[in-house]
């Protein structure tokens, strides 16, 4: 084993301890920190076991990224691994959010992938719930739930700030990662999601991204709410944004994805839109543009799900990075973010 | 009964009233369950709990029960087993993203938790269910975990009496006792 000589071969990222003020060595975090506008974004993982695949996926969005989301079997059907793509990306340079859904794997399993997480070189993790099996490809799986997604944050935070597994046995390098959950203000209870959110802040979580905001009033109740019980301060919270690609799409969506709610309205206007690819586009830009106006809101998730090709113009255009690079893409070499 | 669990988030106010008196009740009969033998008592006590539970909230005996925290609608029934819900798939109307046919168990239980004195309760992160508790009594736990927790006062204050008497306690070690006591003289002190 011989130690990387330049910035592009893949090396493994050392273990290191996180800046000053920081819980973790990640970028998004640091960028976070910085007050800057963040962008995140879904990759679309490969059924396949090549790695150029998932480098293919990546290209078009670590440019414009700051942290890639490697989706954890998302709505429950069975792609590659988060862990896979996150090892992979996080060797080529890209900023990784780990996603681990408590439908899979009990608690066993998903302690131990944490620390394999962390020791690839993982700084970022979502914990989700997961879709039920149900509306996956593989409906006949067992459903595991050992955790949900407050359990599963309190866990890795415990893990990571006590040096203890839930069982408290010692962990000799506590794994440091940034605390990431979901947060979903278009669903029902309405009234009662900030208070959700207030709970997962409760349980560990240091950023939250959103579902899919398409109902803007809705979301802005849901902020005021936020800002009201003084959430804004204590979680960076980026909202879930995407293009849409059809009417035909966005109605199939509504009813067959769990927890996404697309307002009537705004189908009617993809609906007249002659070319609905370009119009989906020019809504989800006037999104982030309203979006970003919100007080509170840190950033955004982009999830561009087959529609990845058009993820980069979407941010550009909407000009959220003010000129800033993102940090997502940049080739392994960020070693500053190593030696701080 | 799909309908009773509905009747008990409606009326979650009266079942915490009675809860709570059923605790009180449950605690102080620790010393004639501990005479008994915990061991002894806990087949027949399960079985009740599973029946009038079962009855009244759908109760899948995890043996971890949390019904005052989550506003009397039981987490075991959500589908996803959340213990911190509701998750983000909840349909419109309040429906379950698994069971589209049923009431989210969630926002039932906030729902209820809102009719309830002890609200803020539903708000503190609950851990995920130790499943080695399957079936055991959650009530006998309740009443064993509290009147240890009395026995545990009782015994710092013991050993407080103890260190403020030194003197007392070499000359006359009964005065100031520190060795455990048998059931029998510990029945009595509770009783007390």
């Amino acid at each position: 084993m011989t130690p990387a000589d330049d910035d592009f071969s893949p090396s493994v990222r050392p273990y290191e301890d996180p800046p000053p003020g920081h819980v973790s060595g990640s970028r998004l975090e640091r960028v976070l920190r910085q007050g800057k506008f963040a962008v995140t974004a879904e990759l679309n993982p490969p059924d396949s076991a090549d790695p150029e695949d998932v480098f293919e996926a990546a290209r078009p969005l670590g440019e414009v990224a700051d942290a890639l989301n490697a989706t954890d079997a998302s709505g429950a059907n069975c792609h590659m691994s988060s862990i896979g793509i996150c090892a992979l990306l996080t060797r080529a340079g890209y900023g990784t959010i780990y996603q681990i859904s408590c439908r899979d794997r009990n608690r066993i399993a998903i302690q131990g992938d944490v620390l394999g997480a962390a020791a690839m070189g993982v700084r970022n993790v979502l914990c989700l719930t997961g879709d039920g099996v149900g509306v996956g490809d593989q409906p006949g799986a067992r459903a595991v739930f050992d955790f949900d997604s407050l359990s599963l944050l309190r866990t890795i935070r415990t893990m990571r700030d006590n040096g203890v597994f839930l069982s408290g046995r010692k962990i000799t390098r506590p794994p440091r990662m940034f605390l990431g959950a979901a947060e979903n203000p278009c669903v029902e209870p309405y009234e009662w999601r900030p208070d959700r959110l207030a709970k997962k802040v409760e349980a560990g979580a240091e950023f939250i991204q959103t579902n899919y905001i398409y109902d803007m009033p809705l979301f802005e109740k849901f902020m005021a709410r936020v800002r009201d019980m003084g959430l804004d301060q204590k979680v960076f919270i980026l909202a879930g944004v995407g293009p849409l690609a059809s009417a035909r799409a966005a109605r199939w969506m509504r009813s067959n994805v769990p927890g996404i709610h697309i307002p009537d309205r705004v189908i009617e206007r993809m609906e007249k839109a002659e070319k609905p690819g370009a119009e989906g586009k020019r809504i989800c830009i006037e999104l982030i543009q309203r979006i970003r106006e919100i007080k509170g809101v840190a950033g955004i998730h982009v999830m561009a799900y087959r529609r990845e090709h058009q993820v980069s113009e979407i941010i550009l255009e909407s000009g959220v990075l003010k000129g800033r690079v993102a940090v997502g893409g940049r080739r392994h070499g960020d070693r500053r973010a190593n030696n701080q | 009964m799909y309908r009773a669990r509905l009747f008990a988030v409606r009326h979650a106010r009266a079942f915490e009233w009675i809860y709570q008196r059923f605790e009180r009740m449950m605690i102080a009969l620790d010393p004639v369950f501990a005479r008994i033998g915990y061991d002894r008592v806990e087949r027949p006590i399960a079985l009740i709990e599973r029946g009038a539970k079962g009855l009244l909230f759908d109760c899948k005996m995890c043996g971890q029960c949390v019904l005052s925290s989550t506003g009397m609608s039981c987490p075991m029934n959500c589908p996803k087993q959340l213990r911190n819900g509701p998750c983000g798939g909840v349909r419109p109307g309040g429906y379950c993203e698994v069971k589209p046919q049923m009431k989210c168990v969630w926002c039932l239980a906030w729902d209820g938790a809102a009719r309830m004195n002890g609200s803020d309760k539903i708000h503190e992160v609950l851990p995920p269910v130790d499943h080695s508790l399957q079936g055991s009594s959650a009530w006998l736990r309740v009443s064993r975990e509290k009147a240890a927790k009395l026995r545990e006062s009782h015994d710092a204050a013991k050993t407080a009496v103890a260190m403020a008497f030194p003197a007392a306690r070499k000359n006359e070690p009964s005065s100031a006792p520190l060795a455990p006591e048998p059931p029998r003289a510990v029945d009595r002190e509770t009783r007390r």
